[in-house]
């Protein structure tokens, strides 16, 4: 793990992102009280937060599916626009420009997906793959310049050079995400997210991706906004952790505060839910079931399923306060209850 | 006691244009009334046709080459499809990693369950109306009379594996074979449908077979655990024994690549090299080329399962264990 | 080169076709039509359009195996007098030509309407498949009936009979576009969704170049299949509308123009014009039918049996 400084290389301020799903006109038409109006049918991903990232750091993003957390992530690296909110990357504001303008942060920006089959395109070479990027930013590179590039990066993340002219159905799981690591290392990025990188790979497996990710940052100095759900890996790899349901930002801390002491009862719930080796312990059952993200619950998001929720959760949203170690957004953990 | 399912050598080959592989090679499992059984392993193992070739669903290409597998004593692996029907999700019920696949869009749980129940007993709709009550109230359904009426898309994820759960409980089988429940689940709901298999086998005195890549899992849920690599068990034993004292060099390398295994941050332990394809696994040992402890014995002989403990039955294929090697 | 041959004899593709006897007799025959009428100037007997070979006092003379059949025409000639062994294999040119033309146009108009209808999506898409809906409303006949119509009234049938070829390659074309871009479309939502396209729009690729250098080539495979369907499809609209009188002209007959020509005279005795042009159409779209069903029982991968 890397020390982090405390200047931000990311910062999240207040970002909303909600999917209108209701397709065309005629879908939209609803009658209510004897009226024919039109009403849309609203996802609500992801409903203001808020935190930073700072240099050479890893903060992982943890929750269960439908929490939002992809959403995020793809607002950060831009392939979604925020409704509303910013986010700025080294203080420059990114989340309104134009491809164009965007064009120099998408080379300090990259991303590694989850499924490495899918990741991939089946139809090119992984020197094809591995060039565009390059080529795409550095008009006019020469073409010794891009093989040992090529070369550099493959050595790197652990793929004979070789192997280049194959096409991805030749290399295992954990050979294409290596590729698609090095894909995302190209372009020599300072920043990268990482979807869900290794939960599609075996136990074996995940064990080489995460070192080749936690090398590669002490060796580039990265910072990575790390997106899971498994939370024995995010412990491994990450300096802080933030918990996300419903969209919203429950809980963010350093990790190990977080593992041995969470606040947030949604954090309780879910660290006790871990399966772990040789141990039988009782699991924190909730009650219900995630409500859907068309229809949010009214105060806490999380009071339906809370053992300790009271009347004022089913009224007041909470506010995200500092507990010392990091941020909660709990009135129990407020009034000191918990 | 007699063992409700008993393994005996059983191969499964695969005949693929390349040529004929083994996806199996001389399983020998056995399973007692009430036994929870983990079956572990990575991708290509061959955990999964194992499960297959219990219940005789193995597909073309694939087949039995050799062995036996006795259900209740009673030899089924070369009964004809009709005989197997009468124990296949009758006697022997199985859970899919995906729920969504195992319920028919169309038709209201009510419909399926009670359908599953005639196919194997004959009773009338009423009373197999009330069989699919009681076992979904088992399952911890809430208001199981509305739901009956209701299509699977209407139930969340973890919910329609409860409904799977108890439509395999519908005629009171003797063994499970849930392969990957929990995979395409939510932590809180994995953790939900673990306490609910281990209570249900508990107080059905039913047997499961578990399996699945999460070690954890397995450490919860089973009381025993089978490790497989291509296609061969190679450590068998207590579930405690086995994460707590694994002697396979490949049992010891899977658990100490975990993360919980290291202080955060640190290098994870790497088992060098990959699992071998079917098409060529190695002579002698198959995990010899990845092995840190190999020895001249490992590349010519294939090592036969020895005791590492024979008091709790605790096996591993390894010639380190059975003294062949010196450690 | 070598290493591609090499890879090819390897594929799955070579396997499955070196083990489907009905796609490898229909391939046979295929490549005996299609050479044989590409090659009709070297292989025809006769060349059907030059005047001076043909003699009227040669007409309606029967197959040469019949009375009154001459060992200069082996399948007899048609009511001009024209050898009809090599009427056919120039006609036959004709239908392959006007077919593959005809294909070659819809498959540009509807891969680019299902590519970009597909990735944009939103109202673009909505519109773009609605007029889809709507040319496909208008029969294939209905539309060549109107366009033939009209230039045969504006230019005059001389014109028209030296444009005859490109005009119907034009009316097959716009007339079933909307197969390949329905087929496109589909592909391209479902490419779309997958995590390369995302990795080259975080790379800030543009649209037009993730359109068309990363999903468009993944496509390609559902692209190939409805061809093979669409070439049929077009030699037998081409056929049918020169039946009709609609397509080739009589001096320069396609199958469908000789079928035609010939059916006037069926009663009369000489079933031979009609007869022979009609099986060779037959054969042509029958094994062009079956290779595209072998091809997409190999491409698609949900019925993939390894």
């Amino acid at each position: 793990m890397n020390t982090p400084t405390s200047t931000p290389i990311l910062s999240l301020k207040n970002v909303v992102k909600h999917f209108d799903i209701s397709g065309g006109l005629l879908e939209k038409l609803h009658f209510t009280d004897g009226r024919l109006g039109l009403q849309s049918t609203i996802v609500q991903a992801v409903n203001g937060v808020d935190f930073d990232i700072l240099e050479g750091e890893t903060l992982s993003v943890v929750g269960e599916s439908g929490c939002g957390k992809s959403t995020l992530a793809r607002c950060v690296v831009g392939l979604h626009k925020p409704n509303s909110g910013e986010i700025y990357f080294r203080g420059e504001r990114i989340d309104h420009l134009n491809p164009k303008a965007m064009m120099p942060y998408r080379a300090r920006m990259q991303m590694v997906f989850q499924d490495p089959y899918s990741s991939l395109n089946p139809r090119m070479t992984v020197q094809k793959t591995l060039e565009e990027p390059l080529k795409f930013h550095n008009p006019g590179i020469r073409n010794g310049e891009i093989k040992d590039r090529i070369d550099e990066v493959m050595e790197q993340v652990g793929v004979d050079p070789l192997w280049a002219l194959r096409y991805p159905h030749e290399f295992s799981g954990g050979q294409r995400q290596r590729v698609s690591i090095a894909r995302a290392l190209m372009v020599d990025p300072a920043f990268i997210v990482a979807d869900e990188p290794i939960s599609a790979l075996d136990v074996s497996v995940q064990a080489q991706i995460l070192n080749l990710l936690m090398e590669t940052q002490a060796k580039r100095g990265l910072s990575y906004m790390f997106i899971s759900h498994d939370l024995s890996v995010v412990r491994h790899i990450s300096n802080r952790v933030a918990v996300m349901y419903l969209g919203k930002l429950c809980e963010l801390t350093d990790s190990e505060s977080l593992y041995n002491t969470p606040r947030h009862p949604y954090t309780k719930a879910l660290l006790s839910a871990i399966p772990q080796l040789g141990v039988k312990k009782s699991h924190i059952r909730l009650k219900g079931e995630v409500p859907s993200p068309i229809n949010l619950p009214t105060g806490c998001i999380f009071h339906g399923r809370c053992p300790y929720a009271d009347e004022r959760c089913i009224r007041e949203i909470p506010e995200v306060r500092d507990c010392g170690t990091g941020i909660v957004a709990c009135h129990r953990v407020e009034e000191g209850s918990l | 006691m007699e063992p409700i399912l008993d393994i005996k050598n059983l191969d499964v080959k695969f005949a693929l244009r390349t040529g004929t592989v083994t996806a199996i090679d001389n399983l020998s499992l056995s399973l007692a009334k009430g036994e929870r059984l983990g079956i572990v392993g990575e991708s290509g193992a061959g955990k999964s046709v194992m499960g297959f070739s219990i219940i005789n669903l193995i597909r073309k290409p694939g087949y039995i080459a050799n062995g036996s597998i006795y259900f209740r004593g009673e030899e089924i692996s070369r009964y004809s499809e009709e005989e197997i029907r009468a124990i296949r999700g009758n006697r022997i019920s199985t859970i899919f990693q995906d729920p969504m696949m195992a319920l028919n869009p169309v038709l209201t749980i009510g419909t399926q369950m009670t359908e599953a129940i005639l196919a194997h007993m004959d009773m009338t709709q009423e009373e197999a109306e009330r069989i699919a009550l009681e076992k979904l109230a088992k399952v911890h359904i809430p208001a199981p009379e509305k739901r009956l009426n209701q299509y699977p898309h209407e139930f969340s994820g973890g919910m329609r594996q409860r409904i799977i759960i108890a439509i395999s409980l519908l005629t009171d089988p003797d063994l499970i074979i849930a392969d990957e429940p929990t995979t395409a689940l939510d932590v809180t709901i994995q953790a939900e449908i673990m306490d609910l298999l281990i209570e249900l086998c508990e107080s059905e005195g039913m047997s499961l077979i578990l399996i699945t890549h999460d070690l954890g899992v397995v450490s919860e849920v089973t009381e025993r655990i089978a490790v497989m690599y291509a296609g061969r068990v190679i450590e068998t034993g207590p579930t405690e024994a086995i994460i707590k004292n694994p002697q396979h060099p490949y049992t010891q390398g899977l658990l100490k690549a975990l993360p919980e295994s290291r202080t955060p941050g640190e290098p994870l332990y790497q088992i060098p090299g990959m699992m071998p394809t079917l098409t060529d696994i190695p002579p002698g040992c198959a995990f010899n080329p990845r092995c840190p402890m190999r020895g001249e014995i490992c590349i010519t002989k294939r090592p036969e399962a020895a005791f590492a403990d024979e008091h709790t039955g605790h096996m591993a294929a390894c010639h380190l264990v059975s003294g062949d090697l010196a450690s | 080169m070598k290493q591609s041959l090499e890879n090819f004899k390897d594929s799955y593709l070579f396997y499955s076709f070196k083990r489907d006897k009905i796609a490898m007799i229909s391939f046979a025959i295929l490549l005996v039509l299609v050479v044989v009428s590409f090659s009709a100037p070297l292989i025809a007997p006769y060349n059907p359009y030059d005047a001076e070979t043909i003699d009227i006092l040669n007409s309606e003379l029967p197959p040469a195996w019949m009375d009154g059949g001459s060992t200069q025409f082996l399948m007899g000639t048609d009511q001009q007098g024209r050898d009809l062994l090599s009427t056919m294999i120039y006609g036959m040119r004709l239908s392959v030509l006007i077919g593959l033309g005809a294909v070659v146009l819809q498959a540009f108009i509807g891969i680019s309407v299902g590519l970009i209808a597909g990735y944009i999506g939103g109202w673009l898409d909505n519109f773009l498949m609605r007029l889809a809906d709507i040319q496909l409303s208008f029969a294939t006949m209905m539309v060549a009936i109107l366009i033939s119509a009209i230039f045969q009234t504006v230019f005059g049938s001389s014109r028209y009979n030296e444009l005859a070829v490109p005009l119907l390659v034009v009316v097959i074309g716009i007339a079933e576009w909307p197969q390949y871009a329905r087929t496109v479309r589909a592909s391209v939502l479902g490419e779309k969704g997958k995590e390369y396209v995302e990795a080259a729009r975080v790379v800030g690729l543009s649209s037009t170049r993730i359109m068309f250098r990363h999903i468009l080539p993944n496509t390609m495979s559902s692209v190939l299949v409805i061809s093979t369907v669409q070439v049929a499809n077009a030699i037998m609209s081409e056929a049918a509308l020169s039946f009709l009188g609609l397509g080739m002209p009589v001096n320069r007959p396609s199958l469908g123009s000789l079928i035609n020509a010939g059916f006037e005279y069926i009663f009369s005795g000489a079933w031979w014009i009609t007869l022979f042009p009609g099986i060779f159409l037959v054969l042509l779209v029958l094994v062009i039918n079956l290779l595209g069903d072998w091809l997409r029982d190999v491409l698609n991968p949900k019925l993939y049996k390894g």
